[in-house]
């Protein structure tokens, strides 16, 4: 009891530190805000201008914008966005199932390929190994919108396999989700196979060994699971890297989501919508967290006593 | 018929640079219980895991004959070698913290042997998991087969390994160190199952440095040293009338079988250096130290003796300024020691230093060894310029020489990484030592030397030492007063003939009768004459 408490405690530092964050850092954006109200080509009257920073609060001190600030958002009124005419809530509401999507494909499918993979290359032999390090190399340091173009190109353009961009549909979901799953896989398997070389060089392994069990079987059934502890940790860089993600393989595949949204805000210098989605990122990294935490106890049961968490 | 027959056999590393067996020859048939003997680095876990198939990726094994279950051991491949482990040849190695999957609860450990070999439906594997822990001691069994390795205590761990290494009823079970990790009492016990199930039949490749467990269980024994079987020969004979030169090394240097030091008695009248008063420490509701009372005077050398768990190292943590007492006081040179402001004690904490069990671990494993020592000597104000002499005058105190001074510990022997750890101990001139288990990590001659090494520098330097150790040999041999603790309380205390001679408390009784026979009679020569 005394944990949950101690948590939602903890949650609510959290978005209050991220939201803090993000007003420092748009008021630091140069220009004046209303213009991004009414459009920077629009010619408004002094008198005009003067009405619109009242309406939104601007001609207050900076102070009372952060506190009124903080008030909306505890009481989860994030205002309305000043391009689209329409509540944040309303905005994000709309975008956030499409991203939803994405995301939940590239987390079923990167976990998956770098289980894959990883099992596959912690063999004896040595070359399987050399070969996937360098593809995990390759995939990492290549930047993801390029990822997605060569994706586009060849499997779109050229062979035709799939849709270039359009909204529905398991197919319009196929690259995309391969754009953001590889590079978060790469980064997996190397933590992965690591994890695994390192169990499967742990005493309990020889004790499988000796039991007559195959080789794959210690693998998947003993050091998998040892595996998936120190990948666990990274699940916070994980959902970093989904949400950054979801940015830049959103625009290239002319997707709608939060990630697109995202960049047109900032783009526009709509602060209400990058506001509301700072918040709810943070509010994903905390509620991601918290699932680790459960899982670390799922996976290790030393774990369990002191998390609190029952044995399953 | 013997079920494993090795001649010649030839175990390389590193492509043939390492040379770990050397033309080993042995048989084991059932019922009957062979024992490999030999420090750590002899070969002895190497020939027993190429007797699996498991000597490792990089070892290339090759032998006169290798028969296995009356097969042809040398053509097998990675399937044939499958059928064989834990069918035919079980293994148990030492410690089953690890060597059972921590992530796992036991009985799906055991399951996953039966199901192996599919000696055993599935759907009989659970009554069968409950038959097996039965079979080996573990009381209700349905319940601790839902257990995992850290929830259960050191012997029944031990047995689960045990049940997992039995479980498709192999006719060979090579038992690695099977009793190293485990307390006295709790060994003596896992040796009796262990002879139970010789009894009924296995065959055991039983490998150990420990002489008094070859004893209890071997049928015959084979020493090994740089890979090489040097003495072979029934248990009696091997012990009795050791041939070769290395045996008769061996059992010299066991503890217990050498003469005790004889040694002035410390001067009651003398003041005495730590006096500590009705300590109790708990830790949440638990009570790991129970209202300690002793005094240890300078020069003297008080051996505390328990089980794990008894609350020995809490104690050690209390003398050493390290743990806060919540009742009771400790008091160092007639000074308060407990309950004092850090402040008030840094000044004086150079005065008791602290003798790790394993060296390797308490020792920052990218130091040479001139930092390591010379950490402590800057610690107690020793000018930068000065260091590098006295490091070198503290290794040759504790035997070692300047060469070593660049090397890092993970290129030291395990004697020698004992040493830099006393060496470090004594760089800011104690006047106290607490030893925790210093040599319990070692093989048995580097231990006799490491403590030769103790007591000569207690006569030389004065020192007072409190003297932890689960094991009696040792503590006999160096130390002249002794503490029996049990449950946080000292059961009996007094000096060592006394205590050994006739123990008054029950459980000092268990503990003196768990340890196997041969070391009880060379350690109790006066009981021996009745």
């Amino acid at each position: 009891m005394r944990g949950v408490l101690t948590r939602l405690v903890s949650a609510a530092l959290v978005v209050w530190a991220a939201a803090t964050c993000a007003f420092l850092v748009l008021q630091l954006i140069p220009g004046d805000p209303v213009y991004a109200i009414v459009g920077s080509d629009a010619l408004v009257s002094e008198e005009q201008h003067e009405r619109i920073r009242a309406e939104f609060g601007l001609d207050q001190p900076l102070v009372v914008q952060y506190l009124n600030y903080v008030a909306r958002l505890a009481t989860f009124r994030f205002g309305d966005s000043y391009q689209l005419q329409q509540p944040v809530a309303t905005v994000l509401a709309d975008q956030l199932w499409p991203t939803v999507q994405l995301a939940l494909a590239a987390t079923a499918l990167a976990p998956l390929l770098a289980v894959l993979v990883a099992v596959a290359t912690s063999g004896r032999r040595n070359w399987p190994r050399r070969v996937a390090a360098a593809v995990e190399l390759v995939v990492v340091s290549t930047p993801s919108f390029w990822l997605g173009i060569m994706l586009l190109t060849i499997f779109s353009f050229r062979l035709g396999w799939l849709p270039v961009s359009e909204a529905g549909g398991v197919a319009s979901l196929v690259l995309p989700t391969i754009t953001l799953a590889l590079p978060i896989a790469a980064v997996l398997t190397q933590v992965m196979r690591e994890g695994l070389l390192a169990a499967l060089d742990q005493p309990f392994a020889v004790t499988a060994r000796a039991r007559g069990v195959p080789e794959t079987a210690v693998r998947y059934r003993h050091a998998l699971r040892h595996s998936a502890l120190p990948a666990l940790t990274m699940a916070g860089w994980f959902t970093g890297t989904l949400l950054g993600g979801a940015v830049i393989v959103e625009n290239v595949f002319a997707r709608p989501g939060i990630g697109r949204i995202t960049l047109q805000a900032v783009g526009d210098r709509d602060l209400p919508v990058v506001q509301g989605v700072v918040a709810l990122s943070a509010v994903v990294f905390v509620a991601v967290s918290v699932l680790v935490d459960v899982l670390y106890a799922v996976v290790d049961p030393r774990l369990r006593r002191t998390t609190g968490v029952q044995a399953i | 018929m013997s079920l494993v027959e090795a001649t010649d056999l030839n175990v390389r590393f590193a492509s043939g640079r390492v040379h770990a067996v050397r033309d080993a020859s042995l048989r084991l048939e059932p019922g009957r219980c062979l024992a490999l003997v030999g420090e750590s680095g002899s070969g002895k876990s190497a020939l027993a895991r190429s007797l699996l198939g498991l000597a490792g990726p990089t070892a290339m094994v090759t032998a006169g004959g290798l028969r296995i279950a009356g097969q042809d051991a040398q053509g097998f491949g990675p399937r044939e070698w499958r059928r064989v482990r834990g069918r035919h040849i079980g293994l148990v190695s030492q410690d089953a913290l690890v060597a059972l999957d921590p992530l796992r609860p036991i009985g799906a450990e055991i399951t996953e042997s039966l199901l192996a070999h599919r000696t055993v439906p599935r759907s009989a594997a659970r009554e069968r998991v409950v038959g097996l822990l039965t079979r080996v001691g573990v009381p209700e069994p349905e319940e601790r087969a839902r257990q995992y390795v850290h929830q259960l205590s050191g012997g029944l761990r031990q047995r689960a390994l045990i049940a997992s290494a039995i479980a498709a009823e192999p006719g060979i079970l090579i038992a690695d160190e099977p009793t190293t990790a485990l307390d006295a009492a709790v060994q003596a016990r896992v040796l009796a199952l262990l002879n139970e199930l010789k009894e009924q039949g296995t065959g055991l490749l039983l490998i150990s440095h420990d002489l008094a467990v070859v004893e209890a269980l071997a049928d015959e024994v084979a020493v090994m040293r740089h890979g090489v079987i040097v003495e072979t020969g029934p248990t009696d004979r091997v012990l009795d009338d050791p041939r070769h030169a290395y045996t008769k090394e061996l059992l010299a240097a066991v503890p217990g079988s050498r003469p005790r030091a004889v040694r002035e008695p410390v001067d009651a009248g003398e003041a005495p250096l730590l006096t500590v008063t009705g300590v109790v420490k708990r830790f949440g509701g638990r009570t790991a130290v129970a209202g300690v009372d002793f005094t240890l005077r300078p020069g003297e050398t008080l051996g505390l003796v328990g089980e794990s768990g008894s609350g020995k190292t809490t104690l050690a943590r209390v003398v050493l300024g390290l743990a806060r007492p919540d009742e009771g006081t400790v008091l160092l040179d007639g000074d308060p020691w407990s309950g004092v402001p850090e402040r008030a004690r840094r000044t004086r904490r150079h005065t008791i230093q602290l003798v790790p069990q394993d060296p390797l671990s308490a020792v920052d494993p990218r130091w040479p060894v001139s930092r390591i020592v010379g950490e402590a000597l800057a610690a107690t104000g020793v000018p930068r310029a000065e260091r590098a002499g006295r490091t070198v005058v503290l290794l040759e105190r504790v035997g070692l020489t300047a060469d070593l001074l660049d090397r890092r510990p993970a290129a030291l022997s395990g004697g020698q990484r004992q040493r830099v750890a006393i060496a470090r101990a004594l760089a800011p001139k104690p006047r106290l030592l607490v030893c925790d288990e210093p040599v319990s990590a070692l093989d048995v001659s580097v231990q006799a030397q490491v403590l030769d090494l103790l007591r000569r520098l207690q006569e030389e330097l004065g020192l007072a030492t409190l003297f932890i150790s689960h094991d009696l040999a040792v503590v006999r041999e160096v130390c002249d007063r002794v503490m029996v603790m049990k449950d946080g309380v000292v059961v009996e205390s007094g000096p060592v003939e006394d205590v050994f001679a006739g123990p008054v408390h029950p459980y000092t009784k268990s503990l003196l009768d768990a340890v196997p026979r041969r070391a009880r009679t060379a350690r109790e020569p006066a009981q021996e004459r009745l």
